[in-house]
C-alpha cells in the first residue's frame, strides 16, 4: 500500500496521516455507492417479503442475502423453493445464473492488480453487477488510485443494504406489498446509465460498443436464461467493441 | 437442515466465480488484445445489463422502462450525479405509471 501520500508532507506523523487516509477513503466509497445502497434496499424488501411468504423461514431468509448475495438468483431460488424443489437443481440454476460475475471479476481485477491478493481475496465477494458498473467507471485515468478502502466502502455499503432490506422484509412481510420493489427497479437501471453516459460523451465509438452488446442481449435472451445472455453478450459484445474502440 | 445445505451450495457456486479471477490476474501480464477487450467489458456489460432488462421495469408495459431510461439518459446528458439521476428516472416512472396504469 502507498500510504505516504500528499498527507506525509503537513503531517510527519505518518501512522495517523494513513490511518486519516485510509477513513478517508472509506468514507468516500460509503458515500459513492448511495445510489446502489438506494437501489438495492426496495429490491432487497421485497425479496424478504417474497420469500417470507413463500414458507422460507426469516432466519434461513437472511442468511441467504449475506452468503449469497446476489439478487436475481435468490428471487429464483425463493420460487424455486416454494414449489418444493428442494435439491441440487436450486445450487446449478444459481451457478448458471451468477456465471456472469466471473467475467466481470476478470475485467475488474485485471484493473486492480496493483493491489495485494490478500484483500482482493475478500473484496471480490462484494462484486455484483452494480458494484462492477460502479468500480469499472472509477479512476479511468489511473486505476492505481483506487484503493482497497475505497472499495471496501462501496461494498460494505452494499452488502448491507441488500442484507438489512431482506431482514426488514422479511419481519414485515405480513405489512407490506411484495410489489413495494417493482418502481424502485428502474433507479438501477438508471444508475447503469448514469455509469455510461459520461464515457459516451468522450467516446461515441463506446456508445455503439454498448448498443451493438443490448442488441446482443435482447437476441440471446431469446433462446439462453438471462444469465447466459448476459454472459454471451458481454463477451462478444466487448470482443466486437475492440475493433470499434480506437485508440488508448 | 437441508435448506441450508442448500444455501451453502448456492454461497459457494456463486462465490468461486467472483473469487477466481483473483488468483488468475495476479501479476498476468497480457497481450495488448486481451487488455483492450478485458478494457471493453465494462461497456459492453453495462449495454447487456441495461437492454433489455430495462423492459421489463413495467411487464405489461415495456414503454414505461424505456422512457425511464430516456429520463436517465437526459439527466445524465446534463451531467448531474448519479444519484440525481436515479430520484429524477423514479419519480419519471412513478408518474408514467400514474397516468398510464389506472
Amino acid at each position: 500500500m502507498d500510504t505516504k501520500n500528499s498527507y506525509t508532507v503537513n503531517n510527519p506523523l505518518n501512522i495517523s496521516s494513513s490511518i486519516v487516509t485510509k477513513r478517508a477513503e472509506f468514507l468516500k466509497g460509503i458515500k459513492k455507492a448511495l445510489p446502489i445502497v438506494i437501489g438495492y434496499f426496495p429490491i432487497a424488501v421485497s425479496f424478504g417479503v417474497i420469500s417470507a411468504q413463500t414458507g422460507i423461514p426469516l432466519f434461513y431468509t437472511v442468511l441467504m442475502s449475506f452468503m449469497v448475495y446476489a439478487g436475481a438468483s435468490q428471487f429464483m431460488a425463493a420460487n424455486m423453493l416454494g414449489m418444493g424443489i428442494l435439491g441440487f437443481e436450486v445450487v446449478f440454476a444459481t451457478f448458471i445464473l451468477n456465471f456472469r460475475h466471473f467475467i466481470m471479476s476478470m475485467s475488474l481485477m485485471n484493473k486492480l492488480q496493483h493491489l495485494p491478493m490478500l484483500q482482493k481475496v475478500p473484496l471480490s465477494f462484494g462484486i455484483t453487477d452494480e458494484t462492477f458498473a460502479l468500480l469499472s467507471m472509477e479512476g479511468n485515468d489511473d486505476a492505481k488510485d483506487i484503493t482497497s478502502f475505497f472499495i471496501a466502502g462501496v461494498m460494505l455499503s452494499a452488502y448491507f443494504s441488500w442484507g438489512l432490506g431482506t431482514l426488514l422484509g422479511g419481519l414485515l412481510s405480513m405489512v407490506i406489498p411484495a410489489s413495494i420493489g417493482a418502481s424502485m427497479s428502474i433507479g438501477l437501471y438508471a444508475m447503469f446509465i448514469g455509469l455510461l453516459i459520461p464515457s459516451v460523451k468522450d467516446n461515441y465509438r463506446i456508445g455503439i460498443l454498448a448498443a451493438i452488446s443490448g442488441i446482443l442481449c435482447y437476441i440471446f435472451n431469446i433462446y439462453l436464461n438471462s444469465g447466459w445472455a448476459i454472459v454471451m453478450a458481454t463477451l462478444v459484445g466487448s470482443f466486437i467493441g475492440t475493433f470499434i474502440v480506437q485508440g488508448e | 437442515m437441508q435448506l441450508f445445505f442448500i444455501i451453502l451450495g448456492m454461497a459457494i457456486v456463486t462465490f468461486i466465480p467472483r473469487l477466481l479471477p483473483v488468483f488468475i490476474m495476479n501479476n498476468l501480464k497480457l497481450p495488448a488484445w486481451g487488455n483492450k477487450w478485458l478494457k471493453a467489458i465494462p461497456y459492453a456489460a453495462l449495454g447487456a445489463l441495461i437492454f433489455p432488462g430495462i423492459l421489463t421495469v413495467e411487464a405489461n408495459l415495456p414503454i414505461v422502462g424505456l422512457l425511464g431510461g430516456l429520463a436517465a439518459i437526459l439527466l445524465a446528458s446534463l451531467k448531474l450525479q448519479i444519484i440525481y439521476i436515479v430520484f429524477g428516472s423514479i419519480g419519471t416512472v412513478m408518474l408514467l405509471k400514474f397516468f398510464m396504469l389506472q
